[in-house]
């Protein structure tokens, strides 16, 4: 009898790694908004890698017969007050806010995780002298933050990426340090400790893929996050320098104008918001359609 | 390297502390106990009496603090609470394996079967990759997991309790240790897999000539498995004796409680006799009882009882018995 159960048992369980899989595809597709979200980005992506071939002129040459034209035929959003292309700007604009919002993120990623891992596991002094730096970062508002970091390093692309990462890094210290408080007492954590596995293994292999799935979520979200918050540098003209296209750039150079060309500043608005709402799409999703006990 | 005669391990007034809010909780207070080579001891008592605690100091594998570990615990010749971290870590998986209560939760589930049996592998034996695997795939075989090969590329959720539990029990013994502590390695299973688990561990003792510490609160495994038993009650021993000798012949009150509460199929009741329990509560760790631990619950008290500690008598056949009756005895 216990051979006839084993061999059902062997058969089903073959196909649950591929089911497990295929429910985590299937609820994710069944999330209309998720699925939104993720085209909104694929097509942000495909935009930002064509740039050329979508838009084969140079975005930045100015050309002041054609300033502030309205959306026609020809320039199907537009030209802002030097007569670029708001369409060519815009296309070239979502390389550098999808490059912002990735060294951002991978700016707090990188320390913020290896930090809150150290901070959850070893707990102690480490513990508090993270933690309160932490509580000392978190007690800026997040922009406030990027602004005053951007004041110290300067402008410029890279800097915007720095300011917005460092801003980053509590968050997720603070969510990392929280799953691994939680894993770190799981028995097979204490398995791993009695058969003389070393802290740094059970740290990076046992724990991290253990709380990978709340990091995921939380990367989408803080990709939004991220594209906000170099938009509002680039607006308040300390992000990513002129005549480089970058969206909170032309939003705050189109302000001016709001009243006699409203479309200069409207259609970066849409770009910003549009890229935003899909990163936040994209994560409320994932969330969803990924193991339910991990639910942020 | 290490004689052959003599206990492999010998722990001597071993005294583990938890430094709480509430106060200091005394979970191990002063145990003696020697474990020989090829032997298996059984060690029982209710919840909370400190026997999980006492392979977890052997290991210690508790955090210090709030945990405080005193005495001795010589393993081989080695006091192993004066090794080093690198040291202690050496030990275990190496000369002392471990196996849990929760074979669900004892596997990583985002690591297959197979990477955690070799990776202990690798850590302990100079081993490559393919070695390891290889060794991995046999030790499952050992276990009894039927299709080791596929199976070492899975991921735990696939398995079932016993299934796991045997995973556990290669990964334990996959670098021949010399000591497995066994902390109620089937209490999570039901019985049919308790018993072929138990039988697969007497095999691979056998095997592998180890000594087994046996955990457990089910004096019927003791029965089967262990030669000789320790009975623990909060945080001290009061009786040792071999198996037999104990079932047969149990001194100490609490063990003629623990032995008087077993139902035996078959056995006639006259009149409505109700099965035998021993009365009252394991007492409140921070508020010992004076004089013997046991006396609240203990049928047979005398004034001695609530005054002082009941000194640990020897008798024959390697017995020991911590009472005043058994004192009281001797001193006729």
């Amino acid at each position: 009898m216990t051979e006839t159960t084993q061999a059902t048992d062997t058969r089903t369980q073959g196909r649950s790694a591929d089911r497990r899989m295929g429910r985590f595809w299937s609820k994710l597709k069944r999330n209309k908004a998720a699925m939104l979200g993720g085209l909104l980005l694929l097509l942000y992506i495909v935009t930002a890698l064509l740039a050329p071939v979508l838009y084969p002129g140079n975005p930045s040459a100015p050309n002041l017969m054609k300033s502030l034209e309205p959306p026609s035929l020809k320039e199907p959003l537009g030209t802002d007050e030097l007569g670029r292309s708001i369409l060519g700007r815009i296309i070239y604009g979502s390389r550098v806010s999808l490059l912002i919002a990735l060294g951002a993120v991978s700016v707090g990623l990188l320390l913020g995780v290896p930090l809150g891992l150290v901070s959850g596991y070893y707990g102690g002094k480490s513990d508090f002298m993270i933690q309160r730096v932490t509580d000392t970062m978190l007690a800026f508002p997040g922009f406030l933050l990027a602004l005053a970091l951007v004041a110290v390093l300067g402008v410029g692309l890279k800097n915007a990426m720095i300011s917005v990462g460092i801003g980053m890094i509590p968050l997720y210290i603070r969510l990392v340090r929280g799953c691994v408080l939680s894993v770190r007492e799981e028995v097979y954590v204490e398995a791993a400790k009695a058969v003389g596995t070393r802290d740094r293994v059970i740290l990076f292999r046992h724990i991290l893929p253990n709380v990978m799935v709340p990091i995921t979520v939380q990367t989408s979200l803080m990709m939004g996050m991220a594209i906000l918050f170099a938009a509002g540098l680039g607006f308040l003209g300390i992000g990513v320098q002129p005549p480089t296209p970058e969206w909170g750039t032309m939003l705050g150079s189109g302000r001016a104008y709001i009243f006699n060309a409203p479309h200069v500043a409207t259609f970066p608005g849409i770009a910003i918001f549009l890229a935003v709402l899909s990163f936040n799409l994209l994560g409320d999703g994932l969330r969803d359609a990924l193991d339910p006990r991990f639910k942020l | 390297m290490s004689e052959q005669s003599g206990p492999l391990l010998t722990i001597r007034g071993l005294r583990t502390r938890f430094h709480t809010y509430e106060g200091v909780v005394n979970a191990v207070d002063g145990l003696d106990i020697e474990v020989f080579r090829g032997e298996t001891l059984g060690l029982v008592g209710e919840s909370g009496c400190g026997k999980s605690v006492t392979a977890l100091s052997i290991l210690r594998l508790l955090p210090c603090p709030p945990a405080e570990i005193q005495g001795q615990i010589l393993f081989d010749g080695t006091n192993l609470l004066d090794l080093d971290r690198e040291g202690i870590r050496n030990i275990r998986g190496g000369d002392i394996s471990m196996i849990f209560q929760e074979p669900m939760t004892s596997l990583n589930p985002v690591l297959t079967i197979g990477e955690q049996i070799s990776e202990t592998l690798r850590r302990h034996k100079d081993m490559t990759r393919r070695e390891a695997w290889r060794r991995c795939v046999e030790m499952l075989q050992l276990v009894q997991i039927p299709g080791p090969k596929s199976r070492s590329r899975e991921y735990p959720h696939k398995l079932s309790g016993g299934m796991r539990q045997r995973a556990m029990i290669a990964m334990a013994l996959s670098c021949n240790p010399k000591l497995l502590l066994a902390d109620e390695p089937t209490t999570a299973l039901d019985v049919t897999i308790q018993a072929q688990i138990m039988t697969l561990m007497a095999r691979l003792k056998e095997e592998f000539e180890a000594s087994i510490v046996l955990i457990t609160h089910d004096l019927g495994i003791i029965a089967e498995m262990a030669s000789r038993v320790v009975v623990m009650y909060a945080g001290k021993m009061v009786e040792e004796a071999p198996v037999k000798e104990l079932f047969k012949d149990p001194r100490h009150p609490y063990t003629q409680g623990l032995l008087g509460s077993i139902p035996v199929i078959g056995r006639k009741f006259d009149g409505g006799q109700r099965l035998q329990e021993i009365p009252g509560i394991v007492p409140n760790p921070l508020e010992m009882p004076l004089g013997c631990r046991f006396n609240p619950r203990c049928p047979r008290t005398m004034p001695i009882c609530h005054q002082q500690e009941p000194p640990v008598v020897r008798l024959a056949d390697h017995r020991r018995v911590s009472c005043w009756l058994e004192a009281n005895k001797r001193d006729d």
